[in-house]
This record gives C-alpha cells, sequence and structure tokens, in this order.
C-alpha cells in the first residue's frame, strides 16, 4: 500500500506534469515546484477523494492571509502529508 | 437565454441544494447578434457559451446550496464534449450535479439535451469567494427569483 506522500506526489506528477523523480518531501509546492493555486485545486480535489477527506484550504489561506501561518507550514509536501494523515485519523476516530 | 447578456437559464425546473441537483431549461433564442458571426448563413450556439450554460447551472445550484453567502467562479473547464449542434429555436434541458464539495472549491459534472439526445456534457471546477461586492450578490439573488419563479407562471 502507497505511503501518504508517494500517494501525494502521485497526484502532483499526474496533475501538474511534473516529473516523480522530482518530488521529494521537503520540497515546497508552491516555491519549490511551481503549482500555482489554481493547479493545487486539482491536487486538493484529487486528494479528497482519495483519501476521503476535505483539506481545509479556506481555513489554511485564511490564516496565511492573517500571518498566523507561514506557506511552509502547509505546503512543504512533508508537512501537507502529516495534515493529511491528522485529517485521515479524524475521520477514522 | 440573452446570449448577448450571458443570461443562460431561463428557468430552474428542479432544484435540490442538499443533494447538489439541478434541472433546467434553456430557451435559445431565434435571433441573436452571436449567431451574425456564429456562423453567417448557419447559425449555431457556440460552444464556449453551452459550457457557459452549464456553468451557470452548476453555479446557480452551488448558491442556493450556500444560500447566496458566497460566490462560485468558474475556474477550470476539466473536460467538455460538444456532441452536436444546436441551432436557434431549440429547448435545451440543462442538468448539473455536485461531484465534490470541497473547501473553498466545488466540482460538478454537467450536460445539456435536447429531447433526451445528448448534446454536451462537461466536468467544471469553481472557486468558492466571497461576493466582491453587494451589486454582484444582489444581480445573483434578483436573477435566481427571476428563473426560479419563471416555472409557474
Amino acid at each position: 500500500m502507497a505511503t501518504t506522500f508517494e500517494a501525494v506526489a502521485e497526484i502532483i506528477s499526474e496533475t501538474s506534469d511534473i516529473p516523480l523523480d522530482e518530488i521529494t518531501p521537503e520540497k515546497n509546492a508552491f516555491t519549490d515546484l511551481g503549482i500555482d493555486s489554481l493547479d493545487f485545486l486539482d491536487i486538493a480535489f484529487a486528494i479528497d477523494k482519495n483519501f476521503g477527506i476535505k483539506i481545509p484550504l479556506e481555513k489554511w489561506t485564511e490564516e496565511l492571509n492573517e500571518n498566523k501561518a507561514s506557506v511552509d507550514e502547509y505546503f512543504i509536501l512533508s508537512k501537507l502529508c502529516d495534515r493529511i494523515d491528522e485529517l485521515i485519523a479524524a475521520k477514522d476516530a | 437565454m440573452l446570449l448577448e447578456y450571458f443570461q443562460m437559464i431561463d428557468v430552474v425546473e428542479d432544484l435540490d441544494p442538499d443533494n447538489g441537483r439541478i434541472i433546467a431549461r434553456a430557451d435559445v433564442p431565434m435571433e441573436s447578434t452571436v449567431f451574425e458571426g456564429h456562423f453567417p448563413g448557419s447559425p449555431l450556439v457556440p460552444g464556449v457559451l453551452l459550457i457557459e450554460t452549464m456553468a451557470q447551472a452548476s453555479g446557480f445550484m452551488l448558491l442556493a446550496r450556500m444560500k447566496f453567502e458566497k460566490m462560485p467562479f468558474l475556474a477550470n473547464v476539466t473536460s467538455a464534449k460538444m456532441r452536436t449542434f444546436v441551432e436557434p429555436g431549440e429547448v435545451l434541458r440543462v442538468e448539473a450535479e455536485l461531484e465534490h464539495d470541497g473547501s473553498g472549491f466545488a466540482a460538478t459534472k454537467a450536460r445539456i439535451s435536447r429531447d433526451g439526445k445528448k448534446i454536451c456534457d462537461s466536468k467544471l471546477m469553481f472557486r468558492i469567494m466571497p461576493f466582491p461586492n453587494a451589486t454582484l450578490k444582489n444581480n445573483m439573488l434578483e436573477r435566481f427569483s427571476q428563473i426560479s419563479h419563471s416555472s409557474t407562471e
């Protein structure tokens, strides 16, 4: 069974046409991989469907706009995967 | 349909916001300046306006679902297939259903048919954002009221 990171990397590669070997856990989806907010909607859609969760993009965006969080906190891929695992755990609890 | 004003939906025939479904009617006008260019001597509704029609049906469903608290803006035409031509005077059935209710976005599937025959279908994605101003919100509410009440007149 694929890890969360492997599944997310596959989704990013397919939706954004980025070679799989360029997608590594320490990369920031926006600043390192060049994904824009529209592409990220596709990624969020695919992640939501794949894991049966709802990534709280509105809340995250609000926190970023209010400087309550940094882009790295949510969009470095290892941290994004941690958030996804938290959402999966909360769903299954 | 008032093609020049992008008023694509004429009547909301059935709406189930909780389950994310809408069925609407769009009456293609006999005349429009759009037909003068598309195409001279062979008037056809442009495919982009059929996509817009499917987007508007999706949009009204989403607006109703969100109780007009936010506005869906078309962000992505994930896929669209135009299967046959649409000519002046035709009556179209427009259906849309919610495929995914995300956070700050929504995905729908929509289709248009005529007399049971499939004309086009699409997968669409919308950004869900605050209304930029009260004018747009009021206009959406007014337009929705007009097309919702048309079915009972």
